[in-house]
Protein backbone atom coordinates (compact mmCIF):
# COMPACT_ATOMS: atom_id res chain seq x y z
CA UNK A 1 0.00 0.00 0.00
CA UNK A 2 1.42 3.33 -0.46
CA UNK A 3 -0.19 5.69 0.41
CA UNK A 4 2.05 8.61 0.16
CA UNK A 5 2.00 8.53 -3.32
CA UNK A 6 1.62 12.08 -4.25
CA UNK A 7 3.81 13.63 -1.35
CA UNK A 8 6.21 11.74 -2.73
CA UNK A 9 6.03 12.42 -6.09
CA UNK A 10 5.65 16.33 -5.16
CA UNK A 11 8.81 15.92 -2.95
CA UNK A 12 11.15 14.22 -6.11
CA UNK A 13 10.42 17.64 -7.63
CA UNK A 14 11.15 19.72 -5.20
CA UNK A 15 14.49 17.52 -4.28
CA UNK A 16 15.92 18.71 -7.67
CA UNK A 17 16.00 21.86 -6.77
CA UNK A 18 18.74 22.04 -4.48
CA UNK A 19 20.76 19.59 -6.29
CA UNK A 20 21.10 21.97 -8.53
CA UNK A 21 21.65 24.64 -6.85
CA UNK A 22 24.64 23.41 -4.60
CA UNK A 23 25.90 21.04 -7.45
CA UNK A 24 28.22 18.72 -6.28
CA UNK A 25 26.68 17.89 -2.96
CA UNK A 26 24.91 15.17 -4.05
CA UNK A 27 23.16 15.21 -0.29
CA UNK A 28 20.85 17.46 0.87
CA UNK A 29 21.06 15.76 4.16
CA UNK A 30 24.47 16.78 4.36
CA UNK A 31 23.31 20.35 4.26
CA UNK A 32 23.75 21.76 8.19
CA UNK A 33 21.59 24.69 7.74
CA UNK A 34 18.97 22.58 7.38
CA UNK A 35 17.65 20.89 10.22
CA UNK A 36 14.31 21.06 9.59
CA UNK A 37 12.14 17.86 9.98
CA UNK A 38 10.67 16.47 6.26
CA UNK A 39 9.71 13.91 4.90
CA UNK A 40 12.12 12.47 2.85
CA UNK A 41 11.57 8.55 3.07
CA UNK A 42 8.32 6.58 2.13
CA UNK A 43 7.25 4.36 4.88
CA UNK A 44 4.42 2.23 4.52
CA UNK A 45 2.52 -1.52 5.73
CA UNK A 46 4.33 -0.18 9.26
CA UNK A 47 3.01 -2.88 11.84
CA UNK A 48 4.19 -3.45 15.21
CA UNK A 49 3.73 -6.84 17.81
CA UNK A 50 0.62 -6.87 20.08
CA UNK A 51 2.27 -7.93 23.65
CA UNK A 52 1.44 -7.16 27.33
CA UNK A 53 5.26 -8.21 27.70
CA UNK A 54 8.53 -6.08 28.00
CA UNK A 55 9.23 -6.22 24.09
CA UNK A 56 8.50 -5.94 21.07
CA UNK A 57 9.42 -5.51 17.45
CA UNK A 58 8.29 -3.02 14.35
CA UNK A 59 8.76 -3.71 10.98
CA UNK A 60 7.48 -1.57 7.79
CA UNK A 61 8.92 -1.12 4.08
CA UNK A 62 10.83 1.72 3.79
CA UNK A 63 11.96 3.31 0.85
CA UNK A 64 14.17 5.87 0.07
CA UNK A 65 13.36 7.87 -3.32
CA UNK A 66 15.98 10.22 -3.36
CA UNK A 67 18.77 10.56 -5.20
CA UNK A 68 20.98 10.15 -1.65
CA UNK A 69 21.94 7.72 0.90
CA UNK A 70 19.97 8.06 4.33
CA UNK A 71 21.31 6.82 7.24
CA UNK A 72 18.95 5.99 10.17
CA UNK A 73 20.69 6.13 13.16
CA UNK A 74 17.98 6.38 16.17
CA UNK A 75 14.71 5.19 16.59
CA UNK A 76 12.20 6.68 19.42
CA UNK A 77 8.57 6.13 19.87
CA UNK A 78 6.23 7.19 23.27
CA UNK A 79 5.95 3.48 24.12
CA UNK A 80 9.39 2.61 25.07
CA UNK A 81 12.30 3.86 26.95
CA UNK A 82 14.76 2.30 24.76
CA UNK A 83 14.25 1.38 20.73
CA UNK A 84 16.59 -0.52 19.03
CA UNK A 85 18.05 -0.96 15.43
CA UNK A 86 18.48 -4.74 14.68
CA UNK A 87 19.90 -6.94 12.09
CA UNK A 88 19.38 -10.75 11.93
CA UNK A 89 22.61 -12.98 11.27
CA UNK A 90 22.34 -16.40 10.12
CA UNK A 91 25.72 -18.22 11.55
CA UNK A 92 27.61 -21.25 9.75
CA UNK A 93 25.45 -23.89 11.73
CA UNK A 94 22.29 -21.88 9.92
CA UNK A 95 21.38 -20.48 13.62
CA UNK A 96 20.67 -17.02 13.26
CA UNK A 97 20.49 -14.18 16.16
CA UNK A 98 19.61 -10.63 16.52
CA UNK A 99 21.76 -7.71 17.40
CA UNK A 100 21.86 -3.99 17.06
CA UNK A 101 22.86 -2.38 14.67
CA UNK A 102 24.64 0.64 16.32
CA UNK A 103 26.18 2.24 13.12
CA UNK A 104 22.22 2.51 12.28
CA UNK A 105 20.71 1.85 8.54
CA UNK A 106 22.01 3.34 5.89
CA UNK A 107 19.43 2.89 2.66
CA UNK A 108 20.79 3.51 -0.78
CA UNK A 109 19.77 6.01 -3.02
CA UNK A 110 16.76 4.83 -4.76
CA UNK A 111 17.04 1.58 -2.69
CA UNK A 112 14.10 0.24 -0.32
CA UNK A 113 14.82 -1.07 3.26
CA UNK A 114 12.31 -3.92 4.36
CA UNK A 115 11.93 -4.57 8.15
CA UNK A 116 10.11 -7.70 8.33
CA UNK A 117 9.80 -10.52 11.11
CA UNK A 118 13.43 -12.95 10.65
CA UNK A 119 15.30 -10.31 9.20
CA UNK A 120 16.14 -6.19 9.79
CA UNK A 121 13.60 -4.68 12.56
CA UNK A 122 12.98 -2.25 14.71
CA UNK A 123 13.32 -3.69 18.66
CA UNK A 124 11.32 -1.90 21.18
CA UNK A 125 12.65 -2.65 25.07
CA UNK A 126 11.22 -1.81 28.16
CA UNK A 127 7.50 -1.07 26.93
CA UNK A 128 5.52 1.75 29.62
CA UNK A 129 2.44 -0.37 28.31
CA UNK A 130 1.09 -3.23 27.04
CA UNK A 131 0.76 -2.73 22.89
CA UNK A 132 -3.04 -4.09 22.03
CA UNK A 133 -4.42 -5.38 18.46
CA UNK A 134 -5.73 -2.25 16.52
CA UNK A 135 -3.56 0.17 18.25
CA UNK A 136 -1.45 2.54 16.61
CA UNK A 137 2.18 3.11 18.19
CA UNK A 138 3.92 6.63 16.86
CA UNK A 139 7.77 5.90 15.90
CA UNK A 140 9.87 8.98 15.01
CA UNK A 141 13.38 8.05 12.98
CA UNK A 142 16.38 9.88 13.52
CA UNK A 143 18.46 10.56 10.61
CA UNK A 144 22.17 11.09 10.52
CA UNK A 145 21.90 14.82 9.70
CA UNK A 146 19.49 14.98 13.13
CA UNK A 147 16.41 15.73 11.15
CA UNK A 148 13.63 13.26 12.11
CA UNK A 149 10.30 11.58 10.61
CA UNK A 150 7.55 10.29 12.13
CA UNK A 151 5.34 6.92 11.17
CA UNK A 152 2.70 5.57 12.74
CA UNK A 153 2.58 1.33 12.77
CA UNK A 154 -0.55 -0.30 13.63
CA UNK A 155 -0.42 -2.96 16.15
CA UNK A 156 -1.00 -6.40 15.47
CA UNK A 157 -1.46 -9.98 16.73
CA UNK A 158 1.70 -11.97 15.67
CA UNK A 159 2.52 -15.90 16.32
CA UNK A 160 4.60 -16.07 13.45
CA UNK A 161 8.65 -16.82 12.50
CA UNK A 162 8.85 -18.55 15.91
CA UNK A 163 10.20 -15.52 17.70
CA UNK A 164 10.06 -13.63 20.79
CA UNK A 165 12.26 -10.82 20.27
CA UNK A 166 13.93 -11.72 23.72
CA UNK A 167 17.96 -10.01 23.81
CA UNK A 168 20.29 -12.16 21.79
CA UNK A 169 18.05 -15.23 21.39
CA UNK A 170 19.14 -18.05 18.92
CA UNK A 171 16.66 -19.87 16.54
CA UNK A 172 16.89 -22.42 14.18
CA UNK B 1 5.29 -4.65 -1.41
CA UNK B 2 6.22 -8.27 -1.40
CA UNK B 3 8.51 -9.50 1.42
CA UNK B 4 10.79 -11.06 -0.91
CA UNK B 5 13.91 -11.72 0.75
CA UNK B 6 17.23 -9.97 -0.99
CA UNK B 7 18.77 -13.27 -2.22
CA UNK B 8 15.49 -14.29 -3.94
CA UNK B 9 15.57 -10.88 -5.20
CA UNK B 10 18.95 -11.33 -6.55
CA UNK B 11 18.36 -14.15 -8.21
CA UNK B 12 14.71 -13.57 -9.96
CA UNK B 13 15.44 -11.82 -13.19
CA UNK B 14 11.66 -10.25 -12.59
CA UNK B 15 12.52 -8.30 -9.66
CA UNK B 16 15.15 -6.51 -11.13
CA UNK B 17 13.96 -3.32 -11.51
CA UNK B 18 13.78 -0.80 -14.68
CA UNK B 19 15.96 1.28 -12.53
CA UNK B 20 18.87 -1.20 -11.58
CA UNK B 21 19.77 -1.89 -15.38
CA UNK B 22 19.80 2.00 -15.70
CA UNK B 23 22.03 2.39 -12.79
CA UNK B 24 24.27 -0.87 -12.79
CA UNK B 25 26.83 0.57 -10.95
CA UNK B 26 25.08 2.64 -8.16
CA UNK B 27 24.00 -1.26 -7.14
CA UNK B 28 26.99 -2.43 -7.12
CA UNK B 29 28.01 -3.53 -3.68
CA UNK B 30 24.83 -3.20 -1.99
CA UNK B 31 24.60 -6.60 -0.79
CA UNK B 32 27.56 -6.33 1.22
CA UNK B 33 26.18 -3.46 3.57
CA UNK B 34 24.45 -4.07 6.75
CA UNK B 35 22.20 -6.01 4.55
CA UNK B 36 19.98 -2.95 3.45
CA UNK B 37 19.55 -1.27 0.73
CA UNK B 38 17.30 -3.93 -1.14
CA UNK B 39 15.96 -3.51 -4.58
CA UNK B 40 12.85 -1.85 -5.09
CA UNK B 41 10.88 -3.88 -6.92
CA UNK B 42 8.66 -3.03 -10.45
CA UNK B 43 6.26 -5.51 -10.39
CA UNK B 44 4.24 -6.06 -7.21
CA UNK B 45 2.66 -8.79 -8.32
CA UNK B 46 4.96 -11.05 -10.29
CA UNK B 47 2.60 -14.39 -10.15
CA UNK B 48 -0.70 -12.51 -11.64
CA UNK B 49 -1.03 -13.63 -15.38
CA UNK B 50 -3.25 -11.39 -17.27
CA UNK B 51 -5.57 -13.54 -19.18
CA UNK B 52 -7.10 -15.68 -15.57
CA UNK B 53 -9.20 -13.34 -14.08
CA UNK B 54 -7.63 -13.85 -10.49
CA UNK B 55 -6.27 -10.72 -10.75
CA UNK B 56 -9.97 -8.75 -10.99
CA UNK B 57 -10.60 -7.05 -7.90
CA UNK B 58 -13.80 -5.41 -6.20
CA UNK B 59 -13.23 -1.89 -4.98
CA UNK B 60 -13.64 -2.21 -1.33
CA UNK B 61 -14.33 1.33 -0.15
CA UNK B 62 -17.50 3.08 -1.07
CA UNK B 63 -20.84 4.64 0.47
CA UNK B 64 -22.01 0.84 0.88
CA UNK B 65 -20.68 -2.03 1.59
CA UNK B 66 -19.18 -4.86 -1.37
CA UNK B 67 -20.76 -8.23 -1.76
CA UNK B 68 -24.03 -7.48 -1.51
CA UNK B 69 -24.91 -5.51 -5.36
CA UNK B 70 -21.75 -6.99 -6.56
CA UNK B 71 -22.41 -9.95 -9.01
CA UNK B 72 -22.14 -13.02 -6.91
CA UNK B 73 -18.62 -14.47 -6.54
CA UNK B 74 -18.34 -18.68 -6.75
CA UNK B 75 -17.49 -19.07 -3.23
CA UNK B 76 -18.55 -17.89 -0.11
CA UNK B 77 -17.98 -18.07 3.65
CA UNK B 78 -20.20 -16.86 5.99
CA UNK B 79 -18.60 -16.56 9.64
CA UNK B 80 -19.91 -15.51 12.86
CA UNK B 81 -18.31 -14.92 15.93
CA UNK B 82 -19.35 -14.24 19.55
CA UNK B 83 -17.07 -11.19 21.94
CA UNK B 84 -15.38 -12.08 24.46
CA UNK B 85 -17.31 -10.60 27.70
CA UNK B 86 -14.04 -8.17 28.25
CA UNK B 87 -14.90 -6.38 24.89
CA UNK B 88 -15.48 -2.83 25.10
CA UNK B 89 -16.42 0.05 22.62
CA UNK B 90 -12.89 1.01 22.86
CA UNK B 91 -11.88 -2.53 21.66
CA UNK B 92 -14.87 -2.85 19.35
CA UNK B 93 -13.14 0.22 17.47
CA UNK B 94 -10.13 -1.57 17.72
CA UNK B 95 -10.91 -5.04 16.19
CA UNK B 96 -12.82 -3.44 13.04
CA UNK B 97 -9.92 -0.86 12.63
CA UNK B 98 -8.07 -4.22 12.58
CA UNK B 99 -10.39 -6.26 10.13
CA UNK B 100 -11.13 -3.17 7.95
CA UNK B 101 -7.55 -2.72 6.91
CA UNK B 102 -7.02 -6.07 6.58
CA UNK B 103 -10.06 -6.27 4.27
CA UNK B 104 -8.90 -2.96 2.02
CA UNK B 105 -5.93 -4.52 1.40
CA UNK B 106 -6.72 -8.01 0.63
CA UNK B 107 -9.39 -7.33 -1.55
CA UNK B 108 -7.05 -5.13 -3.67
CA UNK B 109 -4.57 -8.12 -4.23
CA UNK B 110 -2.00 -7.24 -1.18
CA UNK B 111 -1.43 -9.17 1.56
CA UNK B 112 -2.73 -7.72 4.68
CA UNK B 113 0.22 -6.49 7.64
CA UNK B 114 1.48 -9.27 9.17
CA UNK B 115 0.41 -11.80 6.61
CA UNK B 116 2.35 -14.93 7.08
CA UNK B 117 1.12 -16.10 3.77
CA UNK B 118 1.37 -13.09 1.64
CA UNK B 119 2.17 -15.45 -1.44
CA UNK B 120 -2.02 -16.43 -0.87
CA UNK B 121 -3.32 -12.58 -0.79
CA UNK B 122 -1.99 -11.81 -4.82
CA UNK B 123 -4.98 -13.16 -6.77
CA UNK B 124 -8.30 -12.09 -5.00
CA UNK B 125 -10.51 -13.15 -7.95
CA UNK B 126 -13.23 -10.44 -7.28
CA UNK B 127 -12.72 -11.02 -3.48
CA UNK B 128 -15.18 -9.00 -1.56
CA UNK B 129 -15.43 -8.94 2.75
CA UNK B 130 -18.27 -7.60 4.01
CA UNK B 131 -19.18 -7.00 7.83
CA UNK B 132 -22.56 -7.14 10.09
CA UNK B 133 -23.41 -6.93 13.37
CA UNK B 134 -25.35 -8.97 15.36
CA UNK B 135 -27.57 -7.47 18.35
CA UNK B 136 -25.28 -8.35 20.34
CA UNK B 137 -22.45 -5.98 19.04
CA UNK B 138 -24.52 -3.23 18.74
CA UNK B 139 -25.27 -3.51 22.31
CA UNK B 140 -21.72 -3.93 23.49
CA UNK B 141 -20.87 -0.60 21.33
CA UNK B 142 -24.18 1.08 23.61
CA UNK B 143 -25.86 1.64 20.52
CA UNK B 144 -29.31 2.30 19.10
CA UNK B 145 -30.31 -0.95 17.19
CA UNK B 146 -32.76 -1.06 14.52
CA UNK B 147 -35.90 -2.58 15.89
CA UNK B 148 -35.91 -5.64 13.21
CA UNK B 149 -32.14 -6.87 15.00
CA UNK B 150 -33.17 -9.79 16.51
CA UNK B 151 -33.69 -13.55 16.39
CA UNK B 152 -36.70 -14.09 13.92
CA UNK B 153 -40.13 -14.78 15.36
CA UNK B 154 -40.49 -18.69 15.60
CA UNK B 155 -41.88 -20.52 12.70
CA UNK B 156 -43.51 -24.01 12.60
CA UNK B 157 -41.27 -25.81 10.31
CA UNK B 158 -37.88 -24.55 12.06
CA UNK B 159 -35.86 -27.11 13.34
CA UNK B 160 -32.78 -24.72 14.51
CA UNK B 161 -29.95 -26.01 15.80
CA UNK B 162 -28.00 -24.20 18.45
CA UNK B 163 -24.38 -23.78 16.28
CA UNK B 164 -25.96 -22.20 13.13
CA UNK B 165 -27.80 -19.69 14.75
CA UNK B 166 -27.10 -15.77 15.97
CA UNK B 167 -23.57 -14.22 16.18
CA UNK B 168 -22.30 -11.16 17.56
CA UNK B 169 -20.24 -10.15 14.22
CA UNK B 170 -20.65 -11.31 10.73
CA UNK B 171 -17.97 -11.55 8.08
CA UNK B 172 -19.17 -12.67 4.65
CA UNK B 173 -15.86 -12.87 2.25
CA UNK B 174 -16.70 -14.17 -1.12
CA UNK B 175 -14.81 -14.59 -3.90
CA UNK B 176 -14.60 -16.79 -7.37
CA UNK B 177 -11.19 -18.05 -6.37
CA UNK B 178 -11.86 -20.49 -2.78
CA UNK B 179 -7.83 -20.30 -2.21
CA UNK B 180 -8.68 -16.49 -2.07
CA UNK B 181 -11.39 -17.07 0.12
CA UNK B 182 -9.60 -19.63 2.47
CA UNK B 183 -6.63 -17.09 2.56
CA UNK B 184 -8.75 -14.40 3.65
CA UNK B 185 -10.59 -15.83 6.38
CA UNK B 186 -7.90 -16.89 7.89
CA UNK B 187 -6.12 -13.49 8.10
CA UNK B 188 -8.90 -11.75 9.58
CA UNK B 189 -10.06 -14.76 11.94
CA UNK B 190 -6.45 -13.91 13.23
CA UNK B 191 -7.24 -10.46 13.80
CA UNK B 192 -10.52 -11.32 15.53
CA UNK B 193 -9.32 -13.98 17.69
CA UNK B 194 -7.81 -11.65 20.84
CA UNK B 195 -11.34 -9.80 20.54
CA UNK B 196 -13.86 -13.16 19.55
CA UNK B 197 -14.37 -17.10 19.70
CA UNK B 198 -15.73 -18.65 16.19
CA UNK B 199 -19.57 -19.47 16.85
CA UNK B 200 -20.41 -20.75 13.69
CA UNK B 201 -19.16 -20.82 9.81
CA UNK B 202 -21.35 -21.97 6.55
CA UNK B 203 -19.27 -22.67 3.36
CA UNK B 204 -21.37 -21.70 0.21
CA UNK B 205 -20.98 -22.55 -3.74
CA UNK B 206 -22.47 -21.64 -6.75
CA UNK B 207 -21.28 -21.70 -10.39
CA UNK B 208 -17.82 -21.86 -11.21
CA UNK B 209 -16.79 -18.90 -12.90
CA UNK B 210 -16.89 -19.14 -16.76
CA UNK B 211 -19.06 -21.75 -16.03
CA UNK B 212 -22.53 -19.80 -17.05
CA UNK B 213 -22.95 -16.35 -18.85
CA UNK B 214 -22.74 -13.82 -16.27
CA UNK B 215 -26.12 -12.49 -14.87
CA UNK B 216 -27.44 -16.33 -15.25
CA UNK B 217 -29.70 -17.41 -12.15
CA UNK B 218 -28.39 -20.06 -10.27
CA UNK B 219 -29.44 -23.61 -9.61
CA UNK B 220 -29.78 -24.88 -5.89
CA UNK B 221 -29.15 -28.80 -5.57
CA UNK B 222 -32.79 -29.84 -6.10
CA UNK B 223 -32.07 -28.99 -9.59
CA UNK B 224 -33.62 -25.60 -9.71
CA UNK B 225 -33.56 -22.03 -11.38
CA UNK B 226 -33.16 -20.32 -7.78
CA UNK B 227 -33.21 -16.63 -7.66
CA UNK B 228 -35.03 -15.73 -10.74
CA UNK B 229 -37.75 -12.69 -8.97
CA UNK B 230 -35.11 -10.63 -7.24
CA UNK B 231 -34.51 -6.74 -7.47
CA UNK B 232 -31.57 -6.08 -10.38
CA UNK B 233 -28.73 -4.97 -8.97
CA UNK B 234 -28.15 -1.29 -10.49
CA UNK B 235 -31.33 0.07 -9.89
CA UNK B 236 -33.47 1.94 -8.51
CA UNK B 237 -35.83 -0.95 -7.48
CA UNK B 238 -32.91 -2.61 -5.62
CA UNK B 239 -31.54 0.58 -3.58
CA UNK B 240 -35.56 1.13 -2.46
CA UNK B 241 -35.47 -2.34 -1.37
CA UNK B 242 -32.24 -3.18 0.18
CA UNK B 243 -29.97 0.31 1.41
CA UNK B 244 -31.48 1.44 4.53
CA UNK B 245 -31.83 4.93 4.60
CA UNK B 246 -31.67 5.66 8.41
CA UNK B 247 -30.15 5.40 11.76
CA UNK B 248 -26.10 4.81 11.69
CA UNK B 249 -27.02 2.02 9.62
CA UNK B 250 -27.90 4.39 6.16
CA UNK B 251 -26.69 3.17 3.08
CA UNK B 252 -26.40 -0.16 4.89
CA UNK B 253 -29.20 -2.97 5.31
CA UNK B 254 -29.58 -6.28 7.18
CA UNK B 255 -28.69 -10.00 6.48
CA UNK B 256 -30.95 -12.95 7.30
CA UNK B 257 -29.38 -15.89 6.89
CA UNK B 258 -30.56 -18.76 7.31
CA UNK B 259 -29.64 -22.25 7.07
CA UNK B 260 -31.94 -24.86 5.10
CA UNK B 261 -31.48 -28.40 4.91
CA UNK B 262 -32.58 -30.00 1.63
CA UNK B 263 -33.17 -33.26 1.50
CA UNK B 264 -32.07 -34.93 -1.29
CA UNK B 265 -33.18 -38.41 -0.49
CA UNK B 266 -36.34 -37.85 -0.51
CA UNK B 267 -36.51 -35.74 -3.21
CA UNK B 268 -35.00 -38.44 -5.33
CA UNK B 269 -37.92 -40.20 -5.19
CA UNK B 270 -40.51 -37.24 -6.74
CA UNK B 271 -41.44 -37.29 -10.52
CA UNK B 272 -40.55 -34.09 -12.69
CA UNK B 273 -44.22 -33.15 -12.83
CA UNK B 274 -44.36 -33.44 -9.21
CA UNK B 275 -41.28 -31.46 -8.55
CA UNK B 276 -42.62 -28.62 -11.08
CA UNK B 277 -45.85 -28.34 -9.42
CA UNK B 278 -43.93 -27.96 -5.84
CA UNK B 279 -42.67 -24.51 -7.04
CA UNK B 280 -44.57 -23.63 -9.91
CA UNK B 281 -41.61 -23.86 -12.53
CA UNK B 282 -40.50 -25.91 -15.21
CA UNK B 283 -37.13 -27.31 -13.99
CA UNK B 284 -35.59 -26.97 -17.25
CA UNK B 285 -35.76 -23.25 -18.06
CA UNK B 286 -37.06 -21.98 -14.89
CA UNK B 287 -40.45 -20.40 -16.47
CA UNK B 288 -43.19 -20.14 -14.54
CA UNK B 289 -45.42 -23.21 -15.57
CA UNK B 290 -48.08 -20.28 -17.53
CA UNK B 291 -45.00 -18.96 -19.27
CA UNK B 292 -42.12 -20.51 -21.53
CA UNK B 293 -39.39 -18.07 -20.32
CA UNK B 294 -37.61 -18.03 -17.12
CA UNK B 295 -38.58 -13.95 -16.52
CA UNK B 296 -41.87 -14.43 -17.44
CA UNK B 297 -44.46 -13.39 -15.32
CA UNK B 298 -46.28 -16.26 -13.65
CA UNK B 299 -50.36 -15.78 -14.26
CA UNK B 300 -51.82 -17.22 -10.76
CA UNK B 301 -55.09 -17.17 -12.23
CA UNK B 302 -54.47 -19.20 -15.00
CA UNK B 303 -56.72 -22.74 -15.36
CA UNK B 304 -55.93 -26.15 -16.89
CA UNK B 305 -58.95 -28.08 -18.59
CA UNK B 306 -59.97 -29.29 -15.28
CA UNK B 307 -60.58 -25.77 -14.28
CA UNK B 308 -57.67 -25.72 -11.21
CA UNK B 309 -55.08 -23.49 -11.31
CA UNK B 310 -52.24 -24.15 -13.53
CA UNK B 311 -49.72 -22.85 -10.53
CA UNK B 312 -51.00 -25.15 -7.69
CA UNK B 313 -52.28 -22.88 -4.14
CA UNK B 314 -49.04 -25.15 -2.68
CA UNK B 315 -46.44 -23.93 -5.06
CA UNK B 316 -43.64 -22.01 -4.27
CA UNK B 317 -43.85 -19.07 -6.02
CA UNK B 318 -47.40 -18.94 -5.25
CA UNK B 319 -46.63 -18.96 -1.98
CA UNK B 320 -43.64 -16.46 -1.70
CA UNK B 321 -45.86 -13.70 -3.50
CA UNK B 322 -47.20 -11.69 -0.74
CA UNK B 323 -49.42 -8.92 -3.37
CA UNK B 324 -47.40 -6.13 -0.99
CA UNK B 325 -44.90 -4.07 -2.97
CA UNK B 326 -43.15 -3.61 -0.29
CA UNK B 327 -42.81 -7.11 1.05
CA UNK B 328 -39.56 -7.89 -1.28
CA UNK B 329 -36.38 -8.68 -0.51
CA UNK B 330 -33.01 -9.46 -2.30
CA UNK B 331 -31.83 -12.69 -2.53
CA UNK B 332 -28.03 -13.74 -2.94
CA UNK B 333 -28.46 -17.74 -1.75
CA UNK B 334 -25.25 -20.34 -1.94
CA UNK B 335 -25.38 -23.99 -1.81
CA UNK B 336 -23.83 -26.64 0.63
CA UNK B 337 -22.65 -29.92 0.12
CA UNK B 338 -21.39 -31.71 3.32
CA UNK B 339 -19.75 -34.95 3.94
CA UNK B 340 -23.30 -37.07 4.87
CA UNK B 341 -23.50 -38.93 8.58
CA UNK B 342 -25.19 -41.66 9.75
CA UNK B 343 -27.55 -43.49 7.62
CA UNK B 344 -28.32 -39.87 4.73
CA UNK B 345 -26.47 -40.02 1.60
CA UNK B 346 -26.46 -36.56 1.78
CA UNK B 347 -25.93 -33.66 3.38
CA UNK B 348 -27.05 -30.63 1.06
CA UNK B 349 -28.73 -27.44 1.16
CA UNK B 350 -28.84 -23.77 0.77
CA UNK B 351 -27.02 -20.74 2.42
CA UNK B 352 -30.13 -18.53 1.88
CA UNK B 353 -28.78 -14.90 2.44
CA UNK B 354 -31.52 -11.80 2.04
CA UNK B 355 -30.86 -8.70 1.72
CA UNK B 356 -33.55 -6.09 2.89
CA UNK B 357 -33.88 -2.53 4.12
CA UNK B 358 -36.24 -3.63 7.10
CA UNK B 359 -35.97 -7.23 8.20
CA UNK B 360 -39.56 -7.12 9.94
CA UNK B 361 -41.59 -5.55 7.20
CA UNK B 362 -40.05 -7.37 4.44
CA UNK B 363 -38.72 -10.55 5.03
CA UNK B 364 -41.10 -11.49 7.78
CA UNK B 365 -44.62 -11.44 5.88
CA UNK B 366 -43.04 -13.35 2.94
CA UNK B 367 -41.24 -15.95 5.65
CA UNK B 368 -45.14 -15.76 7.34
CA UNK B 369 -46.64 -17.72 4.17
CA UNK B 370 -44.40 -19.68 3.79
CA UNK B 371 -44.21 -21.00 7.03
CA UNK B 372 -47.92 -21.79 6.82
CA UNK B 373 -48.39 -23.25 3.02
CA UNK B 374 -45.39 -24.19 0.39
CA UNK B 375 -45.20 -27.63 -0.81
CA UNK B 376 -41.19 -26.77 -1.08
CA UNK B 377 -41.66 -27.28 3.16
CA UNK B 378 -41.92 -30.85 2.48
CA UNK B 379 -38.24 -31.50 1.33
CA UNK B 380 -36.37 -27.94 2.80
CA UNK B 381 -36.11 -27.78 6.64
CA UNK B 382 -34.87 -24.34 8.39
CA UNK B 383 -31.78 -25.48 10.41
CA UNK B 384 -29.88 -22.39 10.99
CA UNK B 385 -31.17 -18.36 11.42
CA UNK B 386 -29.28 -15.05 12.11
CA UNK B 387 -29.94 -11.43 11.31
CA UNK B 388 -27.12 -9.11 11.44
CA UNK B 389 -27.47 -5.14 10.56
CA UNK B 390 -24.88 -4.51 7.92
CA UNK B 391 -23.34 -1.18 8.21
CA UNK B 392 -22.98 1.01 5.45
CA UNK B 393 -19.46 1.10 3.80
CA UNK B 394 -16.49 3.81 4.75
CA UNK B 395 -13.58 5.95 2.81
CA UNK B 396 -10.05 5.30 2.93
CA UNK B 397 -8.77 6.23 6.53
CA UNK B 398 -12.19 4.94 8.11
CA UNK B 399 -13.28 1.83 8.90
CA UNK B 400 -16.65 -0.26 8.93
CA UNK B 401 -18.97 -0.02 11.94
CA UNK B 402 -17.34 3.73 12.37
CA UNK B 403 -21.14 5.21 12.20
CA UNK B 404 -22.28 2.94 15.42
CA UNK B 405 -18.73 3.50 17.39
CA UNK B 406 -17.88 7.00 16.59
CA UNK B 407 -20.73 8.45 18.49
Amino acid sequence: MRSIVSVRRALALVLVVPLVLVGGCSSPSDDATDKTDRVSLEISDAWVKATDEKMSAAFASIENDTDSDITIVSVSSPVSDEVQLHETVTHADHSSAMQEVKAGFTIKADHDLELEPGGNHIMLMNLTKPLLPGEDVTFTLTFKDGTTQDFTARVKEFSGANESYDHGEKKH
Amino acid sequence: MNRMTMAKRNTDEQFVSRRRLLTTGAALGVGAAVGVGVDRTVNASPDVVTSTHGATTIPFYGKHQAGIETEPAAHATFIAFNLNDDVDRPALIRLMRLVTDSASRLTQGQPALADTEAGLARNPSRLTVTFGFGPGFVARAKGIAPSWLAPLPPFSIDKLEERWNGGDLLLQVSADDPVSVSHTVRVLTKDARSFASIHWRQDGFRHAPGTLKPGTTMRNLFGQVDGTVNPEPGSKDFAQVVWANKGWWADGTSLVLRRIAMNLDTWDPVSRVGREEAIGRRLDTGAPLTGTAEHDVPDLDAKDHQGLTVIAEYAHIRRSQTGDAAEVIFRRPYNYDLAPEGVESSASGLLFASYQADVTKQFVPIQRRLDELDMLNEWTTPIGSAVFVIPPGCRKGGYIGETLLEV
